[in-house]
């Protein structure tokens, strides 16, 4: 008869004691995170995760930007007296889709033992492969908790139109961070943006939040294999090669040609203006990043899969426009890269395009000083 | 098998031994067993052969009991009901061909229902034909024991396993031109041929039980053991079905939970996470330096033992909430001070039945075999038997390279400690005579035993020996 009472008395404790603890975890939101094997057990990640293929790239897309940010070797590093600090942020191009590290933007310009003020330059890849303006907003908010010296925030059209701005499951994960943003910098979102995740208290309980918890100790395991294999994506030997012959189309996302100008509404402007807020004193290059300019079929009408000729040109108008207006430091280097140094997008370069490009940038950097 | 399935199988077993209890017990364990062989079996590329593959696994079960049971068990009427139960069970499940909402409880839609009864009919005449005419035939006992040897390695060598799914296919309509050997993947008929040799092989010595055909079925394919064992003993696991089951004690309820959920814990939280970053394939060759190399290779060293362990602590809690107590598989293994005390200890089920329908007859054999008139020396006998014994339990994994040189590296470790052990018995004894000493020689034990067990599995993990080659000397940084 104990024993009976016994076994009912650990269901009721143990029932209890599960209900109370989601309860104090769903009131309490432990920012569980910033609490990182990174840094500590493993070296920090050179970019932040992202992963289609975890199996193989060792590497995985999640939600917590603490927890991304902890795994960053950036978070690790305290400034020395001699370092310069350059933050990269932008979208795949940056983060180096099928580069290994040391051969993407911040690789290349680390090889290149950059100097600047006096001090020597370290550039830091915070870049993530998703096009939106916002996204960039928001891990330049992250970034700025770093004391960096320069900012070189590489953007392209792709990143402008205004529907693009939230479907990023990283922004529509991150509901929470954008209203900060938006109260402290004036980052304009839509109240009732449906892309945007809206949590419930039953979301925030260990149970409602079971995946994501489960993201950031997959992310600590995952640092195993990266600090073993220093493999962080998969790098298929073959793979479709970016595009060249093009559809005779002339759309771009809303608009009608020759009307990116007229309605400006319809692009993410704020979100530039916000990230030039939250950048503050701090000096800023605002680069717009070599794109394809492909000379195959139809070429006359598009740049390449993304642009029609004529919306990448206002684009380009309008960039030049408002930098001057606002006094931005901006450079535009779409043309730079050949077409045969891109890999698998109109976007992503071959080491050997990242190398032009950072060659291009070095100049710039160098004449950066607070 | 999924953590779904796994918690549907333990809430079936806990509705009945705490509802239903003795009602019915022996048909609920027989039915159900048979529903799980088809729900389990995965989906397969051959048109209708993952439906076939749990039949082919019930029609050889059925002949194997009839031809290891003894007469007055043949003659028992309720055979045939059990028959009619299997064949009803199996025709309805071909029936749900036409009820897509229910094809969940097998693998793809089930074939066409005329081949259904060609293959009983062919079954039927088969059976009548090659058991008709004897009552008990030892001849055929050992035809059967090599046929069952037989399919075990058509599905273990891949080569074999290669030209089985060929004429399938060939057999099927289907295109030849994309062959795999992982077309054909048997679910559990490692864990089914060895429990039927065990029954064939008692049956020849004369040590078989009386059986009826369900309580047979139901041993051979008992649900919670299916997929990952442990390989019980016929005459243990019949005292547990005939004992009256009342219900579930309180003791049963507490250790039937606590080995759920600690196997849920091992298989799904440890052994799941340790599979992220266990050495393979792919990143044995990319691993960079010598201290990750360990890590990747403990980290398979401790994810292949929650993995296993996690699954036997599963399929012994389901078990108990039903009245059976099947046996333990793993004890500590790792905590083990020599490599004999670790084989007595791991996947221990399997290891007594390589023992006892192995090892045990090839050592009474070379002790009567006689080399010029002389007998072997007692050293040659050991090395054989172990090398042989765990060439074989290598092969019971699959037969490739990899694995005979994962037996020939257990093989030769248990030899060397045999020899060791006899060499430094006497003087160990007299050294370890503190508790400090004892605990050294001990702790020093457990290390060298888990470290060559480690290294063993480095041929088990990864599938050929150019790859092993390169983590061993990747590990003394030899490369």
């Amino acid at each position: 008869m104990n024993k009976e009472i016994k076994i009912i008395n650990v269901l009721i404790k143990g029932l209890a004691l599960f209900i109370i603890i989601n309860f104090i975890f769903a009131v309490w939101q432990p920012r569980l995170g910033k609490i990182s094997a990174y840094n500590l057990v493993f070296p920090g990640r050179e970019r932040l995760p992202f992963g289609e293929n975890s199996a193989q790239a060792y590497n995985l897309s999640l939600f917590d930007l603490d927890a991304m940010f902890a795994s960053h070797v950036i978070h690790g590093k305290e400034k020395a007296d001699d370092e310069f600090r350059v933050i990269l942020i932008g979208d795949s191009s940056v983060w180096g889709t099928l580069l290994t590290p040391e051969e993407t933007l911040a690789g290349q310009l680390n090889a290149a033992n950059l100097s600047a003020c006096g001090k020597n330059v370290l550039a830091y890849n915070l870049g993530y492969p998703t096009i939106s303006l916002t996204k960039d907003v928001m891990l330049l908010s992250y970034g700025m908790e770093y004391d960096p010296d320069l900012i070189l925030w590489m953007t392209t059209l792709e990143a402008f139109p205004i529907e693009k701005q939230t479907t990023s499951p990283l922004v529509a994960n991150n509901k929470e961070t954008l209203h900060r943003l938006a109260d402290k910098y004036g980052l304009e979102i839509e109240a009732d943006d449906p892309d945007l995740i809206q949590k419930s208290f039953w979301k925030n309980t260990i149970i409602g939040n079971r995946r994501a918890l489960a993201d950031i100790i997959r992310l600590q395991l995952y640092g195993v294999m990266w600090a073993a294999t220093g493999i962080d994506q998969v790098y298929p030997t073959d793979y479709v090669r970016a595009q060249k012959d093009l559809e005779a189309d002339q759309s771009f996302h809303d608009f009608a040609p020759s009307m990116l100008a007229a309605r400006e509404n319809l692009l993410a402007l704020n979100a530039l203006e916000t990230g030039v807020r939250v950048a503050g004193k701090t000096p800023m290059l605002i680069v717009n990043e070599p794109t394809l300019i492909s000379s195959g079929a139809n070429s006359s009408i598009r740049y390449n899969f993304f642009y029609p000729r004529w919306a990448y040109d206002e684009y380009r108008g309008l960039m030049f426009a408002l930098s001057k207006q606002n006094y931005w430091n901006y450079v535009d280097l779409w043309d730079i890269v050949p077409a045969d140094e891109f890999t698998n997008s109109a976007i992503h370069l071959t080491p050997v395009g990242e190398t032009i490009f950072a060659r291009e940038l070095a100049s710039f950097i160098a004449e950066a000083c607070k | 098998m999924t953590i779904i399935q796994i918690l549907i199988v333990v809430v079936a077993a806990f509705f009945w031994g705490m509802v239903m209890r003795e009602r019915g017990r022996a048909w609920f364990l027989l039915v159900a067993s048979v529903l799980v062989i088809f729900w389990l079996q995965p989906a397969l590329p051959i048109r209708g052969i993952d439906f076939w593959i749990p039949v082919g696994t019930l029609v050889i079960t059925i002949f194997s009991w009839y031809i290891t049971a003894h007469e007055e068990a043949r003659r028992a009427g309720k055979n045939w009901v059990v028959i009619a139960v299997v064949a009803g069970i199996v025709l309805l499940l071909n029936l749900i061909r036409y009820f897509p909402a229910a094809q969940f409880l097998t693998a793809s839609r089930p074939p066409q229902i005329k081949i259904y009864f060609a293959i009983l009919l062919v079954s039927s005449l088969t059976f009548l034909l090659v058991t008709g005419l004897t009552k008990y035939n030892r001849a055929l006992l050992s035809i059967s024991i090599l046929a069952l040897i037989l399919i075990f390695l058509s599905i273990k060598i891949p080569a074999l396993t290669y030209w089985v799914s060929y004429g399938l296919r060939a057999l099927v309509g289907q295109s030849l031109t994309d062959v795999k050997a992982l077309d054909f993947r048997w679910l559990g008929f490692s864990y089914i041929a060895f429990r039927l040799i065990h029954t064939m092989r008692d049956r020849q010595m004369g040590r078989l039980p009386v059986v009826d055909l369900g309580e047979y079925i139901t041993f051979v394919i008992f649900f919670p053991a299916f997929t990952a064992g442990p390989i019980d003993r016929i005459e243990r696991f019949i005292q547990d079905l005939r004992r009256p089951f009342i219900r579930p004690g309180h003791d049963d309820l507490l250790i039937a939970g606590q080995r759920l959920l600690l196997g849920l814990f091992k298989k799904f939280v440890i052994a799941d996470a340790l599979a992220l970053i266990a050495l393979n394939d792919t990143n044995a060759l990319q691993v960079r330096a010598t201290g990750w190399a360990w890590i990747l290779v403990y980290a398979y060293t401790l994810h292949i033992y929650f993995d296993f362990s996690g699954y036997t602590d599963i399929a012994l809690g389901t078990s108990r909430l039903l009245g059976i107590h099947l046996p333990e598989n793993f004890s500590s293994p790792y905590l083990k001070p020599n490599l004999t005390q670790f084989w007595n200890n791991w996947h221990m089920t399997l290891t007594q039945w390589f023992r006892a329908y192995f090892f045990n007859p090839v050592t009474r054999w070379l002790r009567a075999l006689r080399v010029w008139q002389k007998p072997l020396p007692v050293p040659v006998m050991i090395l054989l038997t172990q090398i042989a014994t765990m060439i074989l339990i290598g092969f019971w994994h699959g037969v490739t390279w990899n694995f005979a040189l994962w037996g020939l590296w257990h093989g030769f470790g248990l030899f060397i400690h045999n020899r060791w052990n006899d060499l430094t018995r006497v003087r160990a004894t007299a050294w370890a005579t503190t508790p400090l000493c004892q605990s050294m020689l001990n702790i020093s034990g457990i290390l060298l035993t888990f470290h060559f067990v480690a290294i063993g599995w480095i041929f088990f993990a990864l599938s050929s020996p150019a790859v092993s080659w390169h983590v061993l000397l990747k590990l003394f940084a030899l490369r």
